[in-house]
């Protein structure tokens, strides 16, 4: 028996007020972030990060400027859709809770923009 | 108990990690940003509370990973069952221990003497 409404089913929309989405979206970017992070955690254990020579060289080595920036966008997407899930569940009171998601979509693209750009300039060399 | 505990640790790591994610673009942005930003950047990760703060980032990561295996094998409907779940979360915590301390270990002690 399907206890939904006709409306909710047509809407796929559940007690948040999205669909499915958000659910998928933050396993597929899980799933991204397990080759991911263990290749910065294990490469990042041979770099002396003191060294400001040494990591920009490492930076922009190879494809690492490519497993970085993925990292970066797989992180940026985890990190907003886990924290949305936070404020939905903890934080009371639409205007705050709405004013809370926007902020949080705000930050991570920041996050992701300056992230993406640094990451460019340090890479392509171009940086001072 | 235990398990509703351990899914609340992974929300409490996530949004720890959401801060360092912070951290990290800022410390991309300083690579950037040229030599000596980065080496205030470097100073204030290698401070005392500097270097606090990326140990508990990293025990946050090993536990998420771990325990994020865990939700992503529930969610292809396995484990599901409750005498598996408790188990698979000791084992969880206990992979994720032994995880950060060689992780600590390999990142952090190698650089303990260096200039």
């Amino acid at each position: 028996m399907n206890l939904r409404s006709p409306l909710a089913v047509v809407l796929g929309a559940g007690s948040a007020g999205h669909g499915v989405g958000h659910w998928w979206a933050q396993r597929v970017s899980a799933l991204a972030l397990v080759p991911l992070t263990l290749w910065f955690v294990i490469s990042l254990i041979g770099v002396p990060l003191n060294d400001y020579a040494a990591v920009t060289i490492w930076i922009g080595a190879g494809w690492n400027p490519v497993w970085l920036a993925l990292l970066l966008v797989a992180m940026c997407v985890h990190s907003r859709l886990g924290v949305q899930v936070v404020i939905e569940d903890y934080v009371h009171g639409a205007a705050l809770k709405l004013a809370l998601l926007l902020l949080n979509g705000a930050v991570h693209a920041v996050l992701l923009a300056a992230g993406i750009y640094a990451l460019l300039r340090v890479a392509l060399g171009s940086g001072p | 108990m235990y398990t509703m505990a351990l899914s609340i640790l992974h929300r409490i790591t996530g949004v720890w990690m959401a801060i360092g994610l912070m951290a990290l673009v800022g410390w991309f942005a300083s690579a950037a940003a040229g030599e000596d930003d980065y080496a205030r950047a470097t100073a204030l990760l290698g401070s005392a509370i500097g270097r606090i703060l990326l140990l508990l980032w990293l025990a946050a990561f090993c536990y998420h990973f771990v325990n994020g295996l865990r939700h992503l094998a529930w969610d292809a409907l396995i484990g599901l069952e409750k005498r598996t779940a408790r188990t698979s979360g000791r084992v969880a915590v206990a992979v994720a221990l032994i995880g950060f301390l060689v992780l600590a270990y390999l990142l952090f002690c190698p650089r303990a003497g260096a200039p």
